[in-house]
C-alpha cells in the first residue's frame, strides 16, 4: 500500500509540474509537450490508483495468455508496439518518397519534407526498431539465463516511458521542435526523458544476468548489453546541451563547429553501429539458430566478431566528415578503421549464413528462415558498401548524392527490417501459445515484396547517385561546370519516382504481416496448402550411380 | 586547463598518447579478448555455450 502511495505521489507530482509548465511555458511548442507529459502522468496516475483490473481487462482484449515460467507480458507489449511504428514509419518514408518525387505533397507548415523526414527516420529506426530491440533483448535475455525478468515493474515503465519518448519525438518534429542534429533531433527534455528510461533499461537488462540461473552469458547478450551502454554514452555525450530557459523547447550544444560536428557523427555512425548493427546482431545470434534449430556454425567467430565490432566501430565516424574542416589525419583515420570493419562484419554474415550449413533445404521450405537469411545477405552487402563508399576518393563522388540513401535502406530495409521481420514471426506464436502463424503464405508474399521493394530502392538510388556525382563535377571546356543544381534534380524525377514505387511494395508486404499477426494473437489459423508439395516419386528417389 | 602549459599542449600530448601507448594497451587487450575463447581445452566449453539455447523445450 505505502508503495502504490508512493507511486501515486510521484505521479501527481509530475503532473503538477506538468501542468505548471504547461502555463509557463515560453514557447508553444513546449506548452503542447508539457500538456502530453500531464496527460501521461494522468493516465499513469489513474492506473497507479484504479478501483477496476484494467491490465486484466487489456490482456483480455489482446488475447495474452497466462504468465508462464517468464515474465513475458512487456514483450508482448512490445510485438504490438513494433508491428505499430513500423506502419507508422514506412508510410512516412512512403509518404516523403512521394513528396520528393511531387512536390506539391509538401504540406506546409507541419507536414513538410523537412518535418516528416526526421519523424520517418525516428519512427523506423527508435519506434520500430527500438521497440524490436527492447522486446526482443527481454525474451533472449530470460530463455539464455534462465531467469524471470528483474525489476518488472521497471519493465513496464522501460516499455510505456519508451512510447512516451517516442511520442514526444514525433509531435514535436510536426511541431517544429528540433536539435536539427541527425537521428539526435529530440530537443533537451526529451533528451533527458530518455535517458532516464534507458538506465532503467540498463538495470532491468543487467539486473537479469546479474541474478541468472546459467553460468555462462550466451553471446546475444553481450551484442545486446554492448547496445545498451554504448547508446546511453553516445546518447549523452551528443546531448550536452544547455536549455535557453527551462520553461523553453530550444536549447544549445556545448560544442561549436567542427568539435560539434566530430561528436555528432561519433554519435551517428555509431548509432549505426551499436543500434542498428550490435542489437540487431544480437537478434541475429539466437534467432537465426533458433529457428534453424541449429546451434550457431562457430562460437569462437561470434566472439571475434564481437570484440572486434567493439574496438573498431567507435572510430569509424570521421568517414561521414571527409573534405571537411576536420583535421586530415582524423578523416583518414575514420577511413582506415571503417575499411578494417569490413572483415567481422563478413565474418559475423559468415558465421549466421553457415548456422545453415546441412539445412540449407529450410532456405526453401521455411519463409521465415528465408527472411532471415535475406536479412544476413543485406548484412553483408551494406558492410561491403559502406567501407567501400568511406575511401575517399569514392566518397567525393558519393557524398551528399542519393547513393548514401540508397546505402542506408539496404541496411535498414534489408538488414534491420528483416531480421526484425524474422524475429517477430518467430515470436508471436510462441508469446501467445499459438500452435503456428496464421499463414505462412502470407509471409512468403511479405518476403518477396519486401524483396522486390529493397531492389527497387536500391538500383534506384544507385542510378540517382552515381547521376548527381557525376553532373556536379562535370565541367566544360571553359572551366565552369556544366549542369546547374536544377539540372540534377530534374535528372532524378523518374529515379525518383521507382524509390517511391519500391516503398510502396515494401509498405504493402508490412501490411500483409500486420494482418498476420493480428490473425495469429486471435487465434486464428488459415487453411492453405502447405507451401512444397512436390510428390514422391519412388523412381527418382535412388542414388545417381557412378558410370 | 590546470594540469598543462597551454590547451595547444594537451592537445599535443593527448594526441601522442592515443598514437603511440593508447593504440598498444588497446591493441594488447583486443588480443588477449579475441584469444581468450582459442585457449587449450576450451572446444567443449564453446560448444556447450552454443548449444545452451536448445537445452529447455519449455522455451515460449
Amino acid at each position: 500500500m505505502v508503495s502504490v502511495l508512493a507511486r501515486a505521489g510521484v505521479w501527481l507530482a509530475v503532473l503538477f509540474l506538468a501542468v505548471m509548465a504547461s502555463a509557463l511555458a515560453v514557447d508553444q511548442g513546449f506548452a503542447i509537450h508539457m500538456g502530453i507529459v500531464a496527460l501521461a502522468a494522468i493516465t499513469a496516475l489513474w492506473f497507479t490508483l484504479r478501483s477496476a483490473d484494467y491490465d486484466g481487462i487489456a490482456r483480455g482484449v489482446l488475447r495474452f495468455p497466462d504468465q508462464g515460467r517468464y515474465d513475458d507480458d512487456p514483450i508482448r507489449w512490445g510485438m504490438i508496439a513494433t508491428v505499430f511504428w513500423g506502419m507508422a514509419g514506412f508510410l512516412a518514408g512512403v509518404f516523403i518518397a512521394a513528396q520528393l518525387t511531387w512536390p506539391w505533397l509538401n504540406l506546409e507548415p507541419y507536414l513538410n519534407f523537412g518535418r516528416v523526414r526526421p519523424l520517418h527516420t525516428s519512427a523506423v529506426i527508435f519506434a520500430f526498431g527500438g521497440n524490436a530491440l527492447i522486446a526482443t533483448s527481454f525474451y533472449v535475455v530470460q530463455r539464455t539465463c534462465r531467469a524471470r525478468l528483474a525489476f518488472p515493474g521497471l519493465a513496464r515503465f522501460v516499455f510505456w516511458g519508451y512510447q512516451v519518448f517516442i511520442v514526444l519525438a514525433a509531435t514535436g518534429y510536426l511541431l517544429g521542435i528540433s536539435e536539427g542534429k541527425e537521428y539526435a533531433e529530440p530537443e533537451w527534455y526529451v533528451d533527458w526523458w530518455l535517458t532516464i528510461v534507458w538506465v532503467a533499461y540498463l538495470a532491468v537488462f543487467v539486473g537479469t544476468i546479474v541474478k541468472r540461473s546459467e553460468p555462462h552469458i550466451y553471446v546475444a547478450n553481450w551484442f545486446y548489453l554492448a547496445f545498451i551502454v554504448t547508446v546511453a554514452m553516445l546518447h549523452i555525450v551528443n546531448n550536452l546541451d544547455l536549455p535557453v530557459s527551462l520553461l523553453g523547447s530550444k536549447s544549445y550544444p556545448l560544442f561549436a563547429g567542427v568539435q560539434g560536428a566530430l561528436v555528432q557523427w561519433w554519435y551517428g555512425h555509431n548509432a549505426v553501429g551499436f543500434f542498428l548493427t550490435a542489437g540487431f546482431l544480437a537478434m541475429m545470434y539466437y534467432f537465426v539458430p533458433k529457428q534453424a534449430e541449429r546451434p550457431v556454425y562457430s562460437y569462437r567467430l561470434s566472439i571475434i566478431h564481437f570484440w572486434s565490432l567493439i574496438f573498431l566501430y567507435i572510430w569509424a565516424g570521421p568517414h561521414h566528415l571527409h573534405y571537411t574542416a576536420l583535421p586530415d589525419w582524423a578523416q583518414t583515420l575514420g577511413m582506415v578503421f571503417s575499411i578494417m570493419l569490413w572483415m567481422p562484419s563478413w565474418g559475423g554474415m559468415i558465421n549466421g549464413l553457415m548456422t545453415l550449413n546441412g539445412a540449407w533445404d529450410k532456405v526453401r521450405t521455411d519463409p521465415i528462415i528465408r527472411m532471415m537469411v535475406m536479412a544476413l545477405a543485406f548484412y553483408g552487402m551494406s558492410t561491403f558498401e559502406g567501407p567501400m563508399m568511406s575511401i575517399k576518393s569514392v566518397n567525393s563522388l558519393s557524398h551528399y548524392t542519393d547513393w548514401t540513401i540508397g546505402h542506408v535502406h539496404s541496411g535498414a530495409l534489408g538488414w534491420n527490417g528483416m531480421i526484425t521481420f524474422g524475429a517477430i514471426y518467430y515470436l508471436v506464436p510462441r508469446l501467445w501459445g499459438r500452435e503456428r502463424l496464421y499463414s505462412l503464405r502470407m509471409v512468403n508474399w511479405h518476403f518477396w515484396l519486401a524483396t522486390l521493394g529493397i531492389v527497387f530502392y536500391a538500383a534506384s538510388m544507385w542510378v540517382a547517385g552515381i547521376t548527381q556525382g557525376l553532373m556536379w563535377r562535370e565541367y566544360g571546356a571553359d572551366g565552369y561546370l556544366v549542369n546547374t543544381f536544377a539540372d540534377s534534380v530534374a535528372a532524378l524525377h523518374p529515379m525518383y519516382a521507382l524509390r517511391a514505387f519500391g516503398g510502396t511494395l515494401y509498405l504493402a508486404g508490412a501490411v500483409i504481416m500486420t494482418v498476420n499477426v493480428w490473425a495469429t494473437i486471435l487465434g486464428k489459423l488459415r487453411e492453405e496448402k502447405p507451401l512444397r508439395d512436390a510428390a514422391y516419386d519412388a523412381a527418382a528417389d535412388r542414388p545417381i550411380l557412378p558410370a | 586547463m590546470t594540469f598543462s602549459l597551454s590547451t595547444h599542449s594537451t592537445y599535443d600530448m593527448l594526441r601522442h598518447l592515443a598514437d603511440s601507448w593508447g593504440l598498444l594497451a588497446m591493441l594488447v587487450v583486443f588480443v588477449v579478448l579475441v584469444a581468450w575463447p582459442f585457449r587449450p581445452g576450451h572446444r567443449a566449453k564453446n560448444d556447450a555455450a552454443a548449444t545452451m539455447i536448445f537445452k529447455d523445450e519449455n522455451d515460449g
